[in-house]
């Protein structure tokens, strides 16, 4: 084959299409960037869930000898080792209890920093500063209370909380968000495919008199579809490019210089999460429309 | 070289076939003319030597291949063992002559060089050498058939196909391309050709297949165009 040969073809059947090949690339602009932003925001989920998320419904922290002064939960001083032992015989009693991991405050500390590993916070913690804490995973995690009414105040327990509570609402928000963006991508997805069906049966059509003597002389189908095929993928990867502009931009000013600034306790997604999407944005914006491309094809290009 | 046994076609939607139970054979280097009125078949009968479509019934075979059983991916590959060439040229406007006959090569994957050789050589043969740079719009008829010719013939095709290949020519012109053709003929390339042109017919006394209505009705070795036309 002749890459010359080939890629004037593609560049004559681009111009000559220019208003359809700019609305494709639009449409597969938009639906990519929407469909990278949700995977995006699934990842932040994951990023906000930490360590313990899925694991359990409820922890209960324990006095470190920090908390002796700040708290008055704790103003008998540190959980001591007796203490620690009565809370977990306790536990293991319960009936509504599945199971219990013990978390030491080392342990705490390197969960704290894998979770929060790009944010400001890490760096001001020490292992000493966190507190050792039994988290427990329920049978039925809406029976939280139980665990609330007999291990809060006692001694030795700094705060017995309902994991899910505290992150729930905004989990829920982005998952909202998340479907609507779904949604969206879908309804972009499919008006971009059509746009390309429609492109790619224009182009054909233009073109008939070209394929007609190429199927005459003996060009094999590959050689006559190649064009329209590469077109396709062109127009679709021109998308995906500034799907993936889009993508960064996102991330640089509504994260980096907005949203990471006013809301600190929140650990955002880093580049690594974003990085990690655009090469398959730029996989899907070439297979996607070369895929359509080439179906449509065998409808409208006999061979 | 091209044999039909008991060949039969009909289109969906067509109650009467277009061909019915057609047996034929047509030797190497045989020049053959198809004759017939509009809607007797000789469409039907060249695009099933082409592939363009396939037999419903009986068996066609082309260059000792029997087509029905030929996989859809080897088509281009025995298409570039013939040559077409049709009443409406089939050039395309944009490219010069030259270009015209390279295309068929290119896309055919013939080299660069293979191609700069063969384009002015082929020329040369239908008598358009120097046209080369000029478009098809500026020739005549009978110069576009000759490019026409030209292109169907840079590949060296065992078999030529044509479709009234002088339907839009005057009688003059339509001389110089039978010459032409003829020409091609000897040097061992079988040529079908489907024609309305009696005239020409009667002049070459070739052999002449006739088809009424999808029946092959007469089949003469130094035929004229009709008894009775």
């Amino acid at each position: 084959m002749r890459a010359q040969f080939v890629l004037s073809e593609i560049s004559v059947g681009l111009r000559r299409n220019l208003t359809m090949t700019f609305a494709v690339i639009v449409s597969v602009a938009l639906s990519l960037a929407l469909a990278g932003g949700s995977l995006l925001a699934r990842e932040q989920v994951s990023t906000m869930k930490g360590f313990w998320y899925d694991k359990v419904q409820v922890s209960i922290y324990l006095c470190n000898k920090n908390d002796a002064s700040s708290d008055p939960n704790c103003d008998k001083g540190a959980v001591t080792s007796q203490q620690k032992q009565e809370i977990k015989t306790d536990l293991e009693k319960l009936d509504v209890v599945e199971k219990i991991y013990y978390e030491s405050a080392d342990q705490a500390y390197n969960h704290y920093k894998e979770d929060f590993k790009d944010s400001p916070l890490a760096d001001s913690l020490t292992a000493d500063q966190m507190q050792e804490s039994y988290r427990v995973k329920l049978k039925d995690p809406t029976k939280y209370q139980v665990l609330q009414t007999a291990f809060s105040g006692r001694q030795g327990v700094q705060e017995v909380q309902d994991q899910r509570s505290l992150l729930e609402n905004i989990f829920n928000l982005l998952n909202g968000m998340n479907i609507a963006a779904l949604c969206v991508m879908a309804l972009m997805l499919v008006v971009a495919l059509l746009l390309i069906v429609n492109t790619v049966r224009v182009s054909a059509f233009s073109r008939r008199r070209e394929t007609g003597i190429m199927r005459l002389v003996g060009a094999s189908s590959f050689y006559i579809q190649m064009p329209f095929i590469l077109e396709a993928a062109i127009a679709g990867l021109i998308g995906a490019g500034f799907a993936c502009v889009l993508l960064v931009l996102g991330k640089y000013f509504l994260i980096n210089n907005w949203l990471q600034e006013k809301i600190l306790l929140i650990n955002f997604i880093g580049w690594d999460a974003v990085i990690k999407v655009l090469p398959l944005i730029l996989a899907v914006g070439v297979l996607v429309p070369a895929a359509a491309a080439f179906i449509t094809l065998r409808k409208y290009l006999k061979v | 070289m091209i044999r039909f046994d008991s060949v039969s076609k009909s289109y969906p939607k067509q109650n009467r076939p277009a061909l019915r139970d057609v047996s034929l054979e047509i030797e190497r280097g045989e020049f053959v003319f198809l004759v017939g009125s509009s809607g007797s078949g000789k469409s039907t009968f060249l695009r099933l030597i082409l592939r363009e479509e396939r037999a419903s019934t009986g068996q066609v075979h082309v260059l000792g291949k029997d087509l029905a059983r030929l996989s859809n991916w080897k088509v281009p590959h025995m298409r570039r063992q013939l040559g077409t060439v049709f009443q409406d040229f089939r050039l395309l406007g944009n490219k010069t002559v030259g270009e015209n006959v390279a295309f068929a090569l290119e896309v055919i994957g013939k080299s660069r060089g293979q191609i700069r050789k063969t384009v002015p050589e082929v020329l040369d043969l239908v008598g358009l050498g120097g046209k080369e740079e000029r478009m098809p719009g500026e020739l005549s008829g009978g110069e576009q058939q000759r490019v026409a010719i030209a292109r169907a013939f840079a590949n060296r095709p065992m078999l030529l196909i044509a479709d009234e290949p002088t339907g839009n020519l005057d009688p003059q012109t339509s001389v110089g391309i039978m010459k032409l053709l003829d020409r091609i003929n000897r040097t061992g390339t079988t040529v079908v050709m489907a024609t309305h042109d009696q005239q020409i017919v009667d002049q070459m006394r070739k052999r002449v297949v006739e088809l009424e209505t999808g029946r092959l009705v007469r089949d003469q070795s130094r035929g004229v165009y009709g008894y009775q036309h």
